[in-house]
């Protein structure tokens, strides 16, 4: 048989595919104790089923597919909400140094002082940047973080016999965990309108709010990469009533030393660290979502909480704590990462993030206004939302442009999201990205609009030159087929 | 230590040059701000409030890379770990063992790490091919037929299973047996306290339980480190029309049966021990696997293999009409992530370990623990097992590589002994267990940091 040279082939083989009996990639020292007596033999199992590869076999397989993925560090990643900036390789490299990544969770505070200085200085930097001095690092991603704060809410209700608040109320903008992680509270979720120019509906809200209000939950700047404008008076409504208002802070990225959440009435926000404070993305987590409260609500904070005390650092529980919600103390490691970023930043530097990000969005707003429409067309904050409407009407659809820009080398923006938006592409340069990928970016999306015209199956069947065209993803979700098996 | 880094942060001169993490330099913002038309940044954010705009932070200019990696060398020996001769005995959900380099070297690969979630698949080929290994391998090890791309940790994702059992049933009765980890239950009041759902204690060895559970769950090793009768419990609550929900330490799959043998409706576990550093707790991943015919209450994002127009093999996330993103405030979970990252070094660390490694691993952790376990066992004045006349936890039970010693004297204080001979002694269980020290040996510790401990806990115990 004729071997046919074909660079583009990829060998999809799983690792069951490649496994050979009697090959190894590894080998455990010999036991250096006495032979123990082995247990009851029917507890044992016989059916152990794994891969048997050689070691060069793993790290081939595993390279080979890293060069399947777009990263960070390879691409441009215009993608709202998501602030993917460039995740400095100093912080993985110091957040795995021995002495942070071999301490156990369970040593004593007295053995783990560097630790607990770190996460100590980590929340009092970020209840500093967000205005919000009650901070727990506990919760391990940002829907978690707004769980805590939900049942924070909760509890500072039920602490002045004001339980009767079971209310949510959430913009139609909102991301999809804010309702899930609402209803995970009890909370019954309320949806109050945006206006025309992209602004929480204030006299909706008005005629929302009341005694049973728990919770007003704004993602600030908006998901439309708007700032609130009639914030003050939000936050005024909703405690006028009695209810507290949680900011989530997925787009903290456009506000770090422009303004801190807490001068504006908010009572609890979380941070995702992955996203504004550079912590790697990794795929899809591990993520870390830190809840920042107010003074009055810091005794209900999640456990645990470092603080400095007359003893040196220690990890304590909040007087009138939500408790655990996970295992441990929250992504450590992430948080150690996040503390380098902020130092390494320092005051000057976080200011030139939110800076730099809100220049950028607006830059590539600018560039892009006069061939596709703005899902608000005023200034936009670290992001904008592109209306794919008039590409739309030429029979192309913001899903189509969004696979095309893959074939340049450049992730989708966020589609379809806000909700409200038709067509919705939001794009989110971040401060990392120079002036020269801007403009390229711009281009790019210029060209894909002219592309329209002359040749829409290029768009259509975008994309073209990746490792697969288009998956079949009702055929996945008819089927499933979710793990090897020794006859698919 | 460099002396500048001696000096309080706050005290250092501002840096006004472009910071490495920032491209844009003053005349490049100069010309954005003219195309877009505004004269400087502040027209750009009129909406915030004037009163509050630019407000005083208190926070210290930036470190150069240099000074950065000087301050966590200081922070990092102020440590006690392996890295300046300690040796520990920890265990308690989060467990010791080498880390082979090949999941070193591929936890290097910045295509893994700085992607992201593979919402489009045909970019995230890579992403979504390790994510499928892992459910594979999660399957192989609980010997269950579907499994999820990850969850945040091994305590979430068990309460996440006691609301899916929940869910399945109809039930609001949650059953878990007593000798459970408390961390577990925290965990599960905190995701369970607004769903209507009330938690009941089970007796490991009950023969009956209340008729109207939702779940059993079980964790196996039980926090004591001994292995549970799952098999009779599982069989105890699917005949009271309940579940089986069993949480178990994926080392000890590599040498005790299963739970898929036993007919378990959902395992969890946590993740950490396939080749995750300890990291002072995270992050880790849980694991989740269930019986196919749930996989639609499933939490968490799954991944599934299909073809693209040209039918070549591609994979991308599926059943997501069970998520947040989509259902919103009716989604199974309002997770959003599956923890890739750490996913990612599991299905490393199980390919590099393959049939053969997995055996080996869970062997010599058996075999060190009992070694430790038999020398503890003959020093005067230390006990094995728990307390008074429970015969069926007692020193008796299989255990795998944790064990509870009953000590001369308050753990707390041989722990303080044993810290100043550089020993990090097992955790003090004061709380369950009268004078109770849970001791995990892996194969992390050689003969002599074993022959070292138990020479200190003889020496300190004869001093109590």
């Amino acid at each position: 048989m004729t071997i046919v040279a074909n660079p583009g082939d990829i060998d999809r083989r799983l690792l069951m595919d490649r496994s050979v009996p009697g090959r190894r990639a590894f080998t455990l020292p010999e036991s250096d104790v006495p032979a123990q007596e082995m247990p009851d033999s029917s507890l044992l199992r016989d059916d152990l089923e794994l891969p048997e590869v050689s070691q060069l076999d793993v790290i081939r397989y595993f390279s080979v597919l890293s060069q399947l993925n777009f990263s960070i560090d390879t691409n441009f990643y215009p993608l709202g909400s998501c602030t993917m900036k460039y995740n400095p390789k100093i912080n993985d490299e110091l957040a795995s140094l021995p002495g942070l990544a071999d301490i156990h969770p369970l040593q004593p505070d007295e053995t783990v002082q560097g630790a607990l200085r770190l996460l100590t200085s980590l929340q009092d930097d970020l209840g500093e940047i967000t205005g919000l001095p009650g901070v727990s690092l506990a919760p391990l991603a940002g829907a978690q973080g707004e769980y805590a704060g939900l049942l924070i809410a909760r509890a500072y209700h039920e602490s002045r016999n004001d339980a009767g608040r079971t209310v949510a109320i959430i913009p139609d903008s909102a991301h999809g965990t804010n309702p899930a992680s609402a209803a995970m509270a009890g909370l019954d979720v309320v949806t109050v309108r945006s206006d025309d120019s992209g602004n929480v509906d204030v006299e909706d809200l008005r005629e929302l709010a009341d005694d049973r209000t728990a919770v007003f939950m704004l993602t600030i700047p908006s998901t439309l990469g708007l700032f609130e404008p009639n914030i003050l008076e939000i936050t005024k409504i909703i405690h006028d009533t009695g209810g507290l208002v949680y900011a989530d802070g997925a787009n903290l990225n456009a506000l770090l030393g422009l303004v801190k959440l807490g001068d504006l009435g908010v009572d609890i926000c979380h941070s995702n660290l992955h996203k504004t404070f550079s912590t790697p993305h990794g795929g899809g987590g591990p993520g870390s979502g830190p809840v920042m409260v107010s003074n009055e609500l810091a005794k209900f904070l999640p456990k645990p909480v470092a603080r400095k005390t007359e003893n040196g650092y220690v990890l304590a529980t909040p007087e009138s704590s939500i408790g655990a919600i996970n295992g441990f103390h929250g992504s450590f490691s992430i948080a150690a990462r996040a503390y380098a970023y902020i130092k390494a930043l320092g005051l000057e530097g976080l200011r030139s993030v939110s800076e730099n990000a809100i220049i950028g969005a607006n830059y590539i707003q600018a560039g892009l206004r006069d061939k596709y429409n703005l899902a608000a067309d005023r200034y936009c904050m670290h992001e904008t939302v592109l209306s794919a409407t008039r590409q739309k009407k030429r029979g192309v659809a913001g899903l189509d442009i969004a696979k095309r820009l893959l074939d340049f080398g450049i992730h989708a923006p966020t589609m379809y999201f806000p909700m409200i938006v038709d067509e919705a592409l939001m794009v989110e340069p971040t401060e990392s990205e120079s002036k020269e990928t801007l403009d390229h970016f711009i281009a790019v999306m210029r060209q894909i609009d002219d592309e329209i015209n002359s040749n829409p199956e290029l768009v259509h069947g975008a994309p073209h030159d990746l490792p697969v065209t288009r998956l079949d993803e009702a055929k996945a979700a008819r089927k499933p087929i979710l793990r090897w098996t020794a006859d698919e | 230590m460099t002396p500048s880094s001696n000096a309080p942060l706050t005290d250092r001169p501002a840096r006004s040059n472009n910071h490495p993490y920032i491209p844009s330099t003053d005349s490049e913002r100069a010309e954005m701000l003219s195309a877009i038309g505004v004269d400087s940044l502040e027209d750009l954010i009129a909406d915030i409030p004037p009163e509050h705009r630019h407000p005083r932070l208190n926070l210290a200019p930036g470190l150069s890379e240099q000074e950065l990696a000087a301050e966590f060398s200081s922070i990092a020996a102020e440590n006690s770990s392996s890295s300046n001769g300690y040796i520990s005995f920890l265990g308690a959900g989060a467990y010791r063992h080498y880390i082979p380099s090949t999941v070193r070297s591929i936890l290097q690969r910045g295509e893994f790490v700085t992607a992201y979630t593979p919402y489009q698949p045909e970019a995230a080929q890579g992403t979504l091919q390790v994510g499928f290994e892992f459910q594979t391998a999660v399957c192989q090890l609980t010997g269950m037929e579907v499994a999820n791309a990850g969850m945040y940790d091994g305590p979430t994702a068990f309460a996440e299973a006691c609301l899916m059992a929940a869910r399945l049933t109809k039930r609001s009765k949650v059953g878990v047996i007593s000798t459970s980890d408390t961390r577990l239950l925290e965990t599960l009041v905190a995701y369970s306290k607004y769903q209507d759902v009330e938690l009941v204690e089970v007796e490991p060895d009950a023969v009956e339980i209340p008729a109207d559970l939702a779940c059993v769950g079980i964790q196996n090793p039980n926090f004591f480190g001994q292995i549970e009768d799952v098999e009779r419990l599982t069989k105890l609550a699917h005949e009271n029309g309940a579940l089986s929900v069993v949480h178990v330490n994926p080392t000890a799959l590599g040498m005790f049966r299963s739970p898929g043998e036993f007919d378990v409706d959902i395992v969890t576990a946590e993740g950490q021990p396939l080749g995750v550093p300890l990291a002072f707790g995270g992050p880790y991943v849980g694991l989740f696997a269930c019986k196919k015919s749930h996989v639609r209450q499933m939490p968490g994002r799954i991944i599934g293999r299909t073809t693209d127009t040209r039918g070549r093999i591609g994979y991308a996330l599926t059943l997501q009409t069970r998520e947040q993103h989509i259902r919103r405030e009716r989604a199974t979970s309002n997770i959003c992530t599956s923890t890739q990252l750490i996913a990612l070094m599991v299905a490393a660390f199980v390919a590099t370990l393959g049939k053969q490694g997995m055996k080996d691993l869970a062997n010599l952790c058996y075999q060190k623990a009992h070694y430790a376990a038999a020398a503890i066992d003959r020093l005067p004045g230390f006990t094995l097992g728990r307390a008074g006349n429970d015969d069926s936890n007692g020193s008796g039970a299989t255990f795998f590589h944790e064990f509870v010693v009953r000590c001369p004297g308050s753990p707390g204080a041989i722990n303080s002994a044993l810290l100043k001979k550089k020993i990090i002694g097992g955790l003090d269980i004061f709380d369950r267990v009268d004078n109770g020290m849970l001791v995990c040996v892996t194969e992390a510790s050689s003969k002599a940091d074993i022959d070292r401990f138990v020479a200190a806990l003889g020496e300190i115990g004869a001093s109590q």
